[in-house]
C-alpha cells in the first residue's frame, strides 16, 4: 500500500466521520433552541404538577419557546415551583400571563401552556426572575375520579 | 476441597496479574516524550487497516439496522395511531445504545481479532524480540500506533453507524412505508438533544473503543506464542471486549439516563 494513498483513504475516513457527525448533529437533533441563544428565566407555582418533567417544553399555542428547567419545593408550605427559561425572542409577555400544565394527545407528555395577557398602560412586562402568579394545575384522573363518586353519592 | 479453594486462588491471582500486565503495557506504551515524524505514518497505516477497512462492515450493518428498526418500530407504532414517533424511536436507540455498542461488537470481531492475531504472531516468529534486539521498543513501535488507531476510530465508526442507520430507517418508514416526510425529521429533532444523547452516546464509543482496543492489544501480546495459544487469544479477545462492552454498556446507560 502506497503511503500517499494511505494517508488519502484515512483522511476520506476523517471526514466522512465528520460529515457523519455533522448529519446528526444538524438533521436529527433540534440545534434551534437550548443550546444556543439568548434565554430568560421566569417562574411558577403550581398545587400540583403531575407529570410534569424537567426539560418539558413551554409553549404558546402550540409553539415551542422555551422548556423547564428545574422542579422544586419552595416556600414554608412546599409548593412546586417551576423554573422555565424563555428563548430571548419572546420576552414581550405581560405581567396578566396566565400558565397551565396542559397535557398532549390522550396519553402524551404533559407540558406547560403559556397565554400571553392583555397589555394596556397599567401592566408591567415579565422579566428574567419574575413570578407568573396565574397558573392553572395539572389535571389528575384520580382526583377528577375522587371528585365524580363524590359528587354521585351525594344525589 | 481444599483443591478447589486453591484453584480459585490461583485463578484470581492470574486475572489479576494478567489486570497488572495489561495496565502496565498500555502505560509503557503510551507514556513517552511524543515522536510525531516517526509515529505520524504508522498512525496512519493502522488507521487504514483498523478503521478504513472496517468501513464497509459498519456501513452494511448499520444500513440493515436502521432499515429492520424502521420495519419493526412501524408494525408497532401502527396500531397505536403514532407512526409518527418512528423518527425518535430510530434516532434515540441508534444514538444512545445500538451505534455505540454494535459498533464494538463489529469493531472486536473485524478489527479486535486481527490485531491479536498480528500481535500474537509477531510474538510468535521472535519479531518483537528482533526488535528489542535493534534497541527498538516494540510497545512504542508496535502497540502505541495500534492503540490510538482503534481509539480514534472506533467513535468515527459509530457516529457513520449512527447516521446511517437513520437514513435506513428513513429509506423504510417515509420512503417505503410511508410515514410523512416531514414529521419524521421534526419529532426527530424535538426529541434528540446534543448534549444528552449524541454526546452521552459518542462518550460511550470513546469507552468501548480503548476498552475494545486494550483488550485486543493485551491479549496479542501476552499470549502463548504457540499456533494454539493464538488461537487461543483471538478467540478470548472476541468473548472478553463483546462481554466487556455489554456490561459496561448497562453501567454507562445506568449513569447517564438512569
Amino acid at each position: 500500500m502506497d503511503s500517499r494513498n494511505t494517508q488519502l483513504a484515512v483522511g476520506f475516513f476523517v471526514i466522512f466521520g465528520i460529515l457523519a457527525l455533522l448529519f446528526l448533529g444538524l438533521r436529527a437533533a433540534n440545534t434551534n433552541f437550548a443550546s444556543n441563544g439568548a434565554t430568560y428565566t421566569l417562574y411558577a407555582k403550581f398545587d400540583n404538577i403531575g407529570g410534569l418533567k424537567e426539560r418539558s417544553p413551554v409553549k404558546v399555542g402550540g409553539v415551542v419557546v422555551g422548556r423547564v428547567t428545574r422542579i422544586s419545593l419552595d416556600g414554608d408550605y412546599y409548593e412546586p415551583l417551576v423554573e422555565m427559561t424563555i428563548s430571548q425572542e419572546y420576552d414581550e409577555f405581560s405581567d396578566t400571563s396566565s400558565v397551565s400544565i396542559l397535557t398532549s394527545g390522550l396519553l402524551g407528555e404533559q407540558y406547560i401552556g403559556l397565554s400571553p395577557g392583555f397589555i394596556d398602560d397599567t401592566v408591567e412586562m415579565l422579566e428574567n426572575g419574575d413570578y407568573i402568579h396565574d397558573t392553572k394545575s395539572a389535571l389528575v384522573l384520580e382526583d377528577l375520579i375522587g371528585q365524580f363518586l363524590f359528587s354521585q353519592g351525594n344525589d | 476441597m481444599l483443591d478447589n479453594v486453591a484453584s480459585l486462588g490461583r485463578n484470581v491471582l492470574a486475572s489479576v496479574a494478567g489486570a497488572g500486565q495489561a495496565m502496565m503495557m498500555l502505560l509503557r506504551a503510551l507514556i513517552g516524550k511524543p515522536q510525531l515524524r516517526k509515529s505520524w505514518p504508522l498512525l496512519m497505516q493502522q488507521m487504514y487497516s483498523v478503521g478504513v477497512l472496517s468501513l464497509v462492515i459498519i456501513v452494511v450493518s448499520g444500513l440493515f439496522i436502521g432499515m429492520v428498526l424502521g420495519l419493526q418500530g412501524y408494525t408497532i407504532l401502527v396500531d397505536f395511531g403514532a407512526e409518527q414517533s418512528l423518527g425518535p424511536m430510530v434516532a434515540l436507540s441508534l444514538l444512545r445504545e445500538l451505534g455505540p455498542v454494535v459498533t464494538a461488537l463489529l469493531f472486536a470481531g473485524r478489527a479486535g481479532s486481527a490485531l491479536t492475531a498480528e500481535i500474537g504472531l509477531m510474538k510468535a516468529t521472535e519479531q518483537l524480540s528482533s526488535l528489542e534486539m535493534m534497541a527498538v521498543d516494540p510497545l512504542r513501535r508496535v502497540i502505541a500506533p495500534r492503540f490510538w488507531a482503534g481509539f480514534y476510530s472506533m467513535p468515527l465508526l459509530a457516529l457513520i453507524f449512527s447516521a446511517v442507520g437513520i437514513y435506513g430507517g428513513y429509506l423504510v418508514g417515509v420512503r417505503w412505508l410511508g410515514v410523512d416526510d416531514g414529521a419524521f425529521w421534526s419529532v426527530m429533532q424535538a426529541n434528540v438533544e446534543w448534549g444528552q444523547d449524541i454526546l452521552n452516546g459518542f462518550i460511550k464509543s470513546l469507552v468501548f473503543a480503548f476498552v475494545v482496543t486494550w483488550i485486543a492489544l493485551h491479549k496479542g501480546y501476552h499470549c502463548v506464542p504457540t499456533s494454539v495459544g493464538i488461537s487461543r487469544a483471538t478467540t478470548s479477545t472476541v468473548v472478553t471486549a463483546s462481554l466487556a462492552v455489554l456490561g459496561l454498556d448497562f453501567v454507562l446507560t445506568a449513569l447517564m439516563f438512569g
